[in-house]
């Protein structure tokens, strides 16, 4: 195959008129086999995948304590407010506002450019800007899925005796999980998608890759139509496990 | 047992109880009647603080609940509470419902919970149900479990709100007859209810709400065969 690609090449080069399916041959090859480039996209896939698994920690972590200590402030018994809880309150609403009031493109390089100016480590910073921009999203989210359980349950727990940690814990998050993970689900695609971005602060990620094998051979179609095809290819996968966690999930209502 | 003074409560600009001064002795069955609207259920609901008095104070046991610094928890395990919507909790089983509160509290150790919970199922004839959730169930037999869930932290009172309204009409006998049960056996009860049967046959006392207000209150053979108020007359005239 190698002699093939050389041969066509050579033909090319030389000014030789080379059949649709030799021209598709040769672009392809040069994308993807010469030079081993299918490893730069494998250690991209790689690196996407790590980057948006540990966002998406990142970004449910934010997200849950954002959502309790919102949801939390919201529930307090009137002419019982804990200052604490204020001050935490309007931290978390702050945090709220600025990260979905502002573009993720330009927290990336106010991230990169400004706070951590003096770091190399591109595809790290990337990774933290884009968890704490997950953060915000999940935890509007969560909120929404802890205030659609019915108030009935909580005073329910309240009046057995249990406090509101416990009743948050055994009887409200559990059942506002159900509620939450299509939500949950479609931010985790979104993010995933997202990782593309970090490749303008030089994040080493699936679209870095591609960039910069389309800059040595100038041409870009392949390589950019078949990163396409990877991601959405990962996306399918996992929507596709996304559905059966959900389909496992929703079984418990027709016991 | 528990003492009410000058309880007020206000939703924004809307009062709903105007001034309320009540007392409910050990073991009394006393039974709230009076239009929708009245306040019956906030009252009820003021009595295990779920809604925080405007003013006023309610003292159980001589602790002040509505004092911020009384462990209102600690409070609430001595006083079951029953929904007119039941609020089972869907993700548990039957079993666990009961003894979610009793354990995690510290009252039990689940074993002996989960002995307690069966003891308690045999008594609403339900011990078939341990292991189903409670989307499984009928209206009654969901307001049974909630009954029992309430029994299982051992209070000392029991605070019921309109517990029949939510039912189909021929499941409301069932929950009935475990209220009477429970009833002979000595519980101190309050009841928010429509069931006029059951004001007459159980209760002690019977208090009638209107407009924020107790109108009138007397045994329940006085209050029905004998009103004396204006809006007792026509609010039973209606009723019965």
């Amino acid at each position: 195959m190698e002699q093939m690609y050389t041969t066509l090449k050579e033909l090319a080069v030389g000014g030789g008129d080379l059949t649709f399916f030799q021209t598709f041959f040769v672009k392809f090859y040069q994308a993807f086999i010469e030079a081993d480039r299918w490893l730069q996209y494998l250690n991209g896939v790689k690196t996407t995948l790590i980057v948006t698994a540990l966002a998406l920690i990142l970004g449910i972590c934010l997200g849950l304590i954002v959502a309790l200590i919102r949801t939390a402030h919201d529930q307090q018994r009137p002419g019982k407010k804990n200052p604490i809880l204020g001050f935490l309150n309007l931290v978390a609403k702050i945090y709220v506002t600025v990260i979905r009031g502002t573009p993720m493109m330009v927290q990336l390089l106010i991230m990169s450019f400004v706070i951590f100016s003096s770091s190399r480590n591109f595809t790290l910073v990337g990774t933290l800007t884009l968890g704490i921009n997950s953060g915000a999203y999940v935890a509007e989210i969560i909120r929404g899925g802890l205030m659609s359980v019915d108030k009935g349950q909580m005073e329910a727990g309240r009046s057995l005796g249990l406090n509101y940690v416990q009743s948050m814990r055994f009887i409200i998050i559990p059942q506002a999980v159900k509620a939450i993970l299509p939500a949950l689900g479609n931010e985790f695609i979104v993010l995933l998608k997202d990782t593309s971005l970090i490749t303008v602060i030089g994040g080493k990620e699936l679209l870095y890759a591609a960039q910069g094998i389309y800059n040595r051979t100038y041409e870009q179609m392949f390589p950019l139509l078949g990163i396409a095809c990877i991601y959405l290819l990962l996306v399918c996968v996992l929507s596709w496990l996304l559905g059966k966690l959900e389909r496992r999930l929703r079984q418990g209502d027709r016991r | 047992m528990i003492d009410v003074k000058n309880l007020k409560k206000a939703f924004g600009d809307h009062v709903v109880l105007k001034d309320i001064s009540e007392h409910i002795y050990p073991g009394e069955k006393v039974v709230v009647i009076g239009p929708s609207g009245s306040g019956k259920s906030t009252f009820l609901r003021c009595l295990n603080l779920l809604e925080t008095p405007t003013s006023g104070t309610i003292t159980f046991e001589g602790t002040d609940i509505t004092d911020p610094k009384t462990n209102i928890d600690k409070m609430r395990q001595q006083m079951g509470m029953v929904f007119q919507h039941f609020n089972l909790f869907p993700n548990m089983t039957i079993k666990k419902n009961i003894t979610l509160a009793p354990v995690q509290t510290g009252l039990m150790k689940q074993a002996e919970a989960d002995e307690e919970a069966m003891r308690l199922l045999k008594m609403v004839d339900l011990v078939d149900k341990a292991d189903a959730y409670p989307n499984q169930l009928s209206g009654g037999q969901k307001q049974r479990i909630a009954i029992v869930r309430a029994l299982a932290m051992k209070p000392k009172v029991m605070l019921f709100d309109e517990p029949t309204s939510a039912l189909d009409p021929e499941m409301v006998g069932e929950v009935l007859d475990v209220m009477k049960q429970l009833a002979a056996e000595g519980m101190t009860m309050v009841v928010v209810t429509h069931e006029m049967g059951f004001a007459r046959e159980v209760g002690d006392r019977v208090l009638f709400m209107a407009d924020g207000y107790i109108v009138e209150q007397n045994n329940p053979a006085e209050l029905f065969g004998n009103p004396q108020h204006e809006r007792t007359k026509s609010f039973l005239a209606k009723v019965l």
